[in-house]
């Protein structure tokens, strides 16, 4: 029925059918991964890229749209000094690309319960103190590939202000090139966790009808509504919820 | 950035933008919801699932003679990795409480209340790193019945009716009156849930919500709460121990039909390993890497079924698994992102799927099914799409209607991941549409529950993405973050209450030999080997030349390659 919008151009996309791989479109690129050269698709993300070459991932490939972390990728331009950061799932190949997939970066996490921590400077100093050591250089802001404002939240974590390292550290998706990056070897992805979490028990605004909710599901209030609609057969329920009101 | 030849028909859309916001703005739906007969008349004219080939009768196991959906026949009439004789299971290379296979938003709740409850050790033993499933990109949101205006029978109501009354009650009544309590949960757990300025929940529409019922953390919902559920889960290692890339391959049973555990595959030394567990929870997700129908998918790169072909080897039966859900709106271009989710929160703030003439077509709430499938027929039979450079094929999504209707700067702040996504590509999607195809989104069906998370098999629980019944044939959005949490919890609960009193016999996995036998009297040829694990993307002529590892019938073959696709000649 051809309702599949079935692409030639599948290499280029890390989220392809298989099936539609193997037919290279437009211009090849050269790439060295892990110093290994290669011709790729010129559109071909750095995974695309990596695939297309024949490796299976095993590490280095997690949700391949830009939520997890798993494929953070350092890589080099020729000609360029810079050692630049990406995530494979995310980062185009470029002509002369030389690649690698830091697929974990060690770090220590802290083991803590968070009923026993306050949302201020005494967590982060008990928990990750190393955050104290930021020199602020910024490195860490130029290697994320969020393109978030790392360093700011580093020092919003040595003012303690917990607010402000949730709301910067929101979308880190813990791909770690910061720490990996980062002369003081801080952890920022870890402590950022911990800081929205702190901000999510302590910090919150209440929320009045939750709690009226919860407890009116408690008292079972609504078992009888429940016990009537389990009842009734297909049709009435079709009735009844086609006639339902829409707000 | 667009191609040229999209100028004229993006133009159109821009055009009819003014009369559109108008519709927008007042009350009323801004296009006419079907009716029940005009969903039925889409579905079956144009759903992927009732495509002439998209179904067959499998013919071994628990399900046998029953029609379910090809690619899942596939997978269930295949070989295991191993025969009885392979594993010595006199002595368990590991005993515990709780088997917890999925490091997935179940498998972490699963484990977190079996610990905290009920004081119970569990392992969670997981394909990839932990997290890296389908529960860490949901960006859309989760319901529950928290406003005021709303109830959780409301939300039973509207669940049940999106999944064509098909539902189990029993389960839909759990999703919803346990939802305002998984809220809380999350909460105190540390998630940090969008509010309004006095403190109340931030509540949307979704698909077949008749309420305003949406939770989100930003479009990082899932993110959000999975890396909350990790963290927790890191914080008891003395009571949850984790194992990464040690995906499990068979159930365990013992002498009495229980099951007893799992054998894991260790994906760096490629030995297998076995696990001797009082209870066992499969938390695997789903299957969008089977690429059903060739369709792109948004799913991660672990979802590949397996927790429904090792329940069914051991006997577990399967429940709608002739139901595919597609999302409607996945990416169609540009093609690097082919397949990725444009969550559905983009309608649900305002956003309006348009025809190449900048007209709207259908309703932009319907149930996922019936949306997925009116954009199918708007570019089929309407002629009603716009044509990509790789000739896939695509419907308007008009983005910049939600920052004029919500204020500028909206779309940025709420949608941060999306908006990341598209101006890579020089898309600025506060201002362009976004142009987007249905993509394979998520498994309606599975191994079928009760809403004890029992199955068949005594030992044996299962939760999320992997089981079958909640959602009918259909699942609306938000009911499946909802569901992960629900079910996890309970599978949690009960997998602990169960563990507590349960005195295993004699350990074993002669089912697999039975089920061998099975294969051989309906005479079934195929080289599949399952689970299948990581799905191959080498192109075809690689593929060809590559040690053959998988599409082979040997027992204990390690196998890594995917031949799913390449077994069916109409694939
Ligand atoms: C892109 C995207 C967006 C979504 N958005 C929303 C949304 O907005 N709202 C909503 O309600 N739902 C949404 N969903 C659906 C929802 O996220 C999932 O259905 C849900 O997270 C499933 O949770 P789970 O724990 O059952 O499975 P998963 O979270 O997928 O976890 C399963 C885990 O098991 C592992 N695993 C698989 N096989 C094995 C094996 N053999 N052995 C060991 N481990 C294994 C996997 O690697 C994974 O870690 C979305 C899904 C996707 C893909
Ligand atoms: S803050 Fe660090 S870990 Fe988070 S996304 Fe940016 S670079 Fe990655
Ligand atoms: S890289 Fe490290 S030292 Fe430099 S600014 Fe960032 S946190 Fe501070
Ligand atoms: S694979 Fe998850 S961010 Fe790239």
């Amino acid at each position: 029925m051809g309702s599949a919008p079935a692409g030639a151009g599948g290499v280029l996309s890390s989220s392809q059918e298989d099936g539609q791989q193997g037919k290279a479109v437009g211009s090849l690129v050269t790439v060295y991964i892990m110093g290994k050269a290669y011709e790729v698709p010129a559109e071909a993300t750095i995974m695309g890229a990596i695939e297309y070459a024949g490796h299976q991932i095993i590490r280095g490939a997690g949700c391949r749209e830009g939520y997890c972390g798993a494929c953070a990728t350092i890589y080099r331009l020729p000609g360029d000094y810079k050692i630049r950061t990406g995530l494979a799932c995310m980062t185009m190949v470029e002509e002369g690309m030389t690649l690698a997939q830091i697929p974990s970066v060690p770090a220590e996490k802290a083991i803590y319960d968070i009923e026993k921590l306050k949302p201020n400077v005494t967590a982060i100093q008990q928990m990750y103190p190393t955050v104290f050591r930021c020199v602020a250089c910024n490195t860490c802001t130029k290697s994320c590939p969020q393109g978030l404002q790392v360093m700011d939240y580093v020092q919003a974590a040595k003012r303690g202000d917990i607010a402000a390292v949730m709301d910067l550290s929101f979308d880190c998706v813990v791909c770690g090139l910061c720490m990996l990056r980062c002369p003081a070897e801080i952890t920022q992805p870890l402590m950022g966790i911990m800081a929205k979490r702190l901000y999510g028990r302590y910090l919150r605004k209440e929320s009045p009808e939750l709690a009226e909710r919860v407890k009116a599901v408690e008292d079972g209030a609504y078992a009888a509504e429940y016990a009537e609609l389990m009842k009734m057969g297909r049709e009435d329920l079709s009735k009844r919820y086609y006639a339902r009101d829409s707000e | 950035m667009y191609p040229d030849y999209m100028a004229e028909s993006l133009r159109k859309v821009e055009q009819s933008r003014p009369r559109r916001l108008e519709l927008a703005r007042k009350p009323d739906p801004v296009y006419p919801p079907m009716n029940e007969d005009e969903r039925r008349a889409v579905l079956e004219g144009f759903h992927p699932d009732f495509e002439p080939s998209a179904r067959r009768n499998v013919c071994v196991g628990p399900n046998k003679g029953e029609s379910l959906t090809t690619e899942v026949a596939d997978l269930l009439e295949s070989h295991s990795w191993l025969r009885s004789e392979q594993v010595d299971l006199s002595k368990p290379d590991v005993e515990t409480d709780m088997l917890i296979i999925g490091g997935g938003g179940a498998g972490c709740n699963a484990a977190l209340v079996a610990m905290r409850e009920h004081g119970i050790r569990s392992v969670i033993a997981t394909k990839l790193r932990m997290g890296d499933s389908n529960s860490m990109m949901s960006q859309g949101g989760m319901q529950a019945a928290v406003s005021r205006t709303d109830s959780p029978t409301r939300h039973y109501l509207d669940a049940i009716g999106g999944g064509h009354f098909e539902n189990k009650p029993e389960l839909v009544r759990a999703l919803t009156e346990d939802g305002p309590g998984v809220v809380k949960w999350l909460e105190d757990l540390g998630v940090v849930w969008d509010k309004e300025q006095d403190g109340s929940m931030k509540v949307m529409h979704g698909g077949g919500t008749s309420r305003k019922r949406m939770l989100s953390c930003r479009d990082y919902t899932g993110a959000m709460i999975m890396r909350t559920l990790m963290d927790e889960v890191r914080n008891h290692p003395d009571m949850i121990s984790v194992k990464e890339f040690m995906p499990a391959v068979e159930l365990i049973m013992d002498d009495a039909g229980r099951c007893a555990g799992a054998v894991l595959y260790n994906m760096d030394s490629e030995e297998f390993i076995t696990v001797k567990a009082k209870s066992t929870v499969i938390a695997t997700g789903g299957y969008g890497r089977l690429h059903i129908r060739g369709y792109d998918t948004t799913n991660h790169y672990g979802a590949t079924g397996d927790g429904l072909v090792m329940a069914y080897r051991a006997g577990a039966k399967l429940m709608y698994m002739d139901s595919v859900q597609y999302h409607p709106t996945g990416v169609s271009f540009p093609e690097q992102i082919a397949g990725f989710l444009v969550t559905e929160a983009i309608r649900g703030a305002g956003g309006q799927p348009l025809n190449k003439d900048g007209e709207l077509f259908v309703f932009p709430r319907e149930p996922r099914d019936i949306e997925a499938s009116a954009i199918i027929r708007e570019c089929v039979q309407n002629g009603g799409g716009v044509p990509t450079p790789s000739g896939r094929l695509g419907v308007w999504l008009d983005s910049p209607l939600i920052d004029m209707l919500h204020g500028e700067g909206y779309t940025e702040k709420h949608f941060p991941a999306m908006y990341r996504q598209f101006i890579r590509y020089g898309i600025d999607i506060a201002k362009l549409p976004m142009l987007i195809y249905p993509s394979l989104h998520y498994q309606n069906g599975g191994i079928e529950i009760n809403e004890r998370c029992e199955t068949d098999l005594p030992g044996l629980y299962v939760a999320g993405e992997a089981s079958g019944g909640l959602h009918g044939r259909n699942r609306l959005m938000g009911n499946s973050v909802l569901d992960y949490n629900v079910f996890g919890r309970r599978a949690g609960k009960y997998a602990s209450e169960y563990a507590k009193s349960v005195k295993l016999g004699k350990l074993s996995v002669a089912h697999l030999d039975a089920y061998e036998k099975q294969l051989a009297d309906a005479n079934v040829q195929t080289e599949l080997v399952t689970p299948i694990l990581l799905p191959s993307y080498a192109p075809k002529d690689v593929k060809k030349r590559q040690l053959v590892r998988g599409g082979n019938s040997l027992p204990g073959a390690s196998v890594l390659q995917n031949r799913l696709h390449d077994e069916r000649a109409d694939a």
